[in-house]
């Protein structure tokens, strides 16, 4: 009959109406400055360096190695390695950054510099509230501001961080079975020239 | 206690006025009743932007404007002194007089539609013998003010937005003035305060309101739907939807000539629907009798807000119909229902009172509805669309 | 002195309707002496007409006059001027007969005559008379009127089936 449906569109809008006061459902907006929509964990927005521990410098995983630098599709990362070395994440002496900067200004959140780090080093963080007044430097970060705890990444990227994790422990776990069988050989010379049951992978980084 | 809570207003104007020499009196008591016109609606079309940005948003899963005072109730403050201090363009070749005017006429009929309106016992600006009538006449000068509007921009969209909007407007005016008709011929009378006293009485505890009878009832779906079309509200706001889209009539106006015409356009909405609360709604009788002591001007404010839930309501529900919808709604639908409707309320009048009445005209008025509801939509086919390119 | 007002409004329009140059104005400016007409007719207490004079002049009318004025030429300013060539002769004629005309009325019998009393006419009297004593013309000009508007669905329909 005629008016049928645009009796049915009333009790629809009626119940969205009155179920705004009620249900979640209902009224979805999220007030942005007072709250916050959750975000998803794969979120990412720009990268930052981890460190272990407590001392950010000490605890730098990031060996200077500047593959992230050749990678970067807009060249937005710019290293300095140091002179001196400095133990790294599995325990090995290794090279440091001096200057460690990214124009996040020109980062395309790309993800390609996490993707290409050997060192568990670079990670993609998930924050987006980064706007300045500062036109010439404030988006233009330097090692200090970049470096961001392993905590802190276990917090943002649970399941990335576990995994991550997980790889270093093995490399470590690797690198001290190795170091192990190495003073093992010294100790007992030997036994170096006969094949190790313990030694079974050939160092592959 | 109720009687002068009632007639509070008119014996506060009375007590004003008496301070005045006996030859001033007539005029400073209409001056009076004008500011109090101009403040109240003024404010009420305050009220109503803000009732209609807050209910259109839950209606559609979003709050409203919440950020200007408790729950965004002080927005039109913020409007207003937007549209205060916007720059006034006005188009190089735009024609000067008449784009100035045409806001200033519009909002001129719009506040003079008030005169005749009972917003209360023995509160009407000017008791004219002709009410209704000068109703109709006033408002259709406001269709002469938007195609000074359209015309006057020199912009051919805005002059087409114009077009189709006054040929809206005079389409619509037909079912409005026939519905209106039957109530004119059932009380007898074209004045307004004469059809409000007509629905004053009580039969027990039920009002004697027009739109308690089936011809009323007709008559008053009618009249509100001409009425949406006529303040070109959604779903028939083609003429100002379209400058979401191209232009219409109002698009090479800025700040408060803008403002000005929002403002003709609600108060023009909320003189209409004080018409239809006059005709049909009793006016500013109370809906049951044991309501009777709260006072009559409250009544009809309550009246007038409900209306323009109502009006908010559709907005948000409909979507808006196309031009040649809307002239085929006018001409082959409305116009039939409101002759029919005529016929009825004549055969009320002469059928004697009691069940007989109701069933004849009951049936005279549903049975039309629904043959000419079924005739009219025979010819329509949900078809699936073919895309001429896109496969 | 209300007269005096509506009535130079009313002149003033209808001579702007003559005198403009762009038609739309005139157009704007004829409505005005519509509305002033009206506005007389209120003041004489003629209720119905004053407000019937609104209703259909200045609401439908001027309309139909604006529309057909856009859907036939091109509303622009004229280029020549509103006075003819021979103006000056003309106006000294025309104010001529004006003179004479008024000599003889202001001298004639009828300037003279006794007011009558305003007769009634109440809108129930007009209603009354329209449908029991007028009832035949009233039918004829809806006859009229439903011609016209035949006529004009059927040549709209007929170009409508021409195009196609």
């Amino acid at each position: 009959m005629l008016g049928e449906g645009i009796a049915k569109g009333f009790v629809e809008t009626a119940r969205n109406f009155l179920g705004s006061y009620f249900s979640k459902d209902r009224l979805t907006t999220v007030q942005f400055p007072e709250e916050r929509a959750p975000q998803i964990e794969a979120t990412r927005d720009f990268p930052f360096l981890v460190y272990d521990g407590d001392d950010w410098q000490a605890g730098m995983r990031c060996v200077g190695c500047q593959i992230c630098e050749k990678e970067c599709p807009p060249k937005c990362i710019y290293i300095e390695k140091s002179k001196d070395k400095k133990p790294d994440a599995v325990g090995k002496p290794q090279f440091y950054p001096a200057v460690f900067n990214i124009d996040v200004s020109v980062c395309m959140s790309c993800q390609i510099c996490v993707e290409v780090c050997p060192f568990e080093a670079i990670k993609m963080d998930t924050e987006f509230e980064l706007s300045t007044d500062d036109r010439f430097g404030g988006l233009l970060w330097d090692k200090a501001r970049l470096s961001k705890s392993n905590e802190y990444y276990r917090k943002v990227h649970p399941t990335d961080a576990a995994v991550s994790d997980a790889i270093l422990a093995e490399e470590k776990a690797k690198a001290e079975a190795k170091a192990k069988a190495a003073t093992e050989s010294k100790a007992n010379p030997a036994l170096a020239n006969a094949p190790q049951a313990g030694s079974e992978v050939p160092s592959t980084q | 206690m109720g009687e002068t809570a009632d007639q509070f207003f008119v014996t506060l104007q009375h007590w004003l006025v008496g301070h005045a020499p006996a030859s001033l009196q007539p005029i400073l008591s209409s001056l009076l009743s004008v500011v109090a016109i101009l403040g109240v609606f003024a404010l009420l079309f305050a009220i109503t932007t803000v009732l209609e940005r807050k209910g259109l948003g839950r209606i559609q899963n979003r709050y409203g404007p919440n950020r200007v005072g408790p729950f965004g109730f002080l927005q039109p403050i913020a409007d207003g002194i937007k549209s205060l201090t916007k720059e006034d363009i006005v188009p190089h070749a735009a024609d000067k007089v008449v784009h100035f005017l045409a806001p200033v006429v519009l909002v001129l009929a719009a506040f003079s539609l008030y005169a005749v309106l009972p917003l209360g016992r023995n509160m009407v600006l000017a008791n004219l013998d002709a009410g209704v009538l000068f109703f109709f006449a006033v408002s259709s000068v406001m269709e002469l003010t938007i195609f000074m509007a359209g015309w006057s921009s020199r912009n051919k969209y805005s002059l087409l937005g114009a077009m189709r909007a006054i040929a809206q407007m005079i389409s619509y005016e037909v079912p409005l003035i026939l519905a209106s008709v039957t109530v004119i011929m059932a009380a007898g009378s074209l004045s307004t305060v004469a059809i409000v006293e007509k629905q004053a009485g009580y039969t027990g505890i039920l009002p004697h309101w027009f739109v308690f009878t089936p011809w009323g009832f007709a008559g008053f779906v009618l009249f509100m739907i001409a009425a949406t079309a006529e303040s070109n509200r959604s779903p028939f706001d083609l003429p100002e939807g379209e400058s979401e889209i191209i232009a219409g009539y109002y698009t090479e106006y800025s700040g408060f000539k803008f403002a000005l015409f929002f403002l003709g356009e609600y108060l023009g909405m909320f003189a209409i629907s004080g018409l239809g609360i006059t005709l049909f709604l009793g006016g500013w009788a109370a809906p049951f009798s044991f309501l009777a002591w709260v006072p009559s001007y409250l009544w009809f404010f309550a009246k007038l807000l409900g209306m323009i839930v109502v009006f908010i309501w559709v907005r948000g529900t409909l979507p808006r119909l196309r031009m040649d919808q809307l002239m085929n709604f006018a001409w082959k639908f409305m116009l039939p229902m409101a002759l029919l409707n005529l016929v009825t309320v004549a055969v009320w009048h002469f059928l004697p009172q009691g069940v007989l009445r109701w069933i004849v005209c009951g049936l005279m008025v549903v049975v039309p509805y629904v043959l000419l509801g079924r005739g009219l939509t025979r010819g329509w086919k949900l078809e699936k669309r073919v895309y001429r390119f896109a496969e | 002195m209300l007269f005096t007002i509506f009535a130079i409004l009313t002149v003033a329009g209808a001579a702007a309707a003559m005198s403009l140059r762009n038609l739309v104005h005139s157009v704007l400016a004829l409505t005005v002496a519509f509305a002033g007409l009206a506005a007389v007719y209120l003041h004489l207490g003629a209720q119905f007409i004053g407000l019937a004079q609104i209703l259909v002049y200045v609401g439908a009318v001027a309309i139909l006059i604006v529309f057909a004025i856009l859907l036939t030429r091109d509303a622009g300013a004229t280029s020549q001027s509103i006075l003819s060539s021979s103006w000056i002769g003309n106006g000294t004629v025309v104010l001529v007969i004006f003179g004479i005309l008024a000599w003889a009325i202001h001298h004639s019998a009828t300037s003279q005559r006794v007011v009558l009393p305003q007769p009634e006419a109440s809108m129930q009297q007009i209603g009354n008379a329209l449908m029991l004593r007028f009832a035949l013309p009233l039918e004829i000009i809806g006859v009229l009127l439903t011609v016209a508007l035949i006529g004009a669905v059927t040549i709209a329909m007929r170009e409508k089936k021409e195009t196609r």
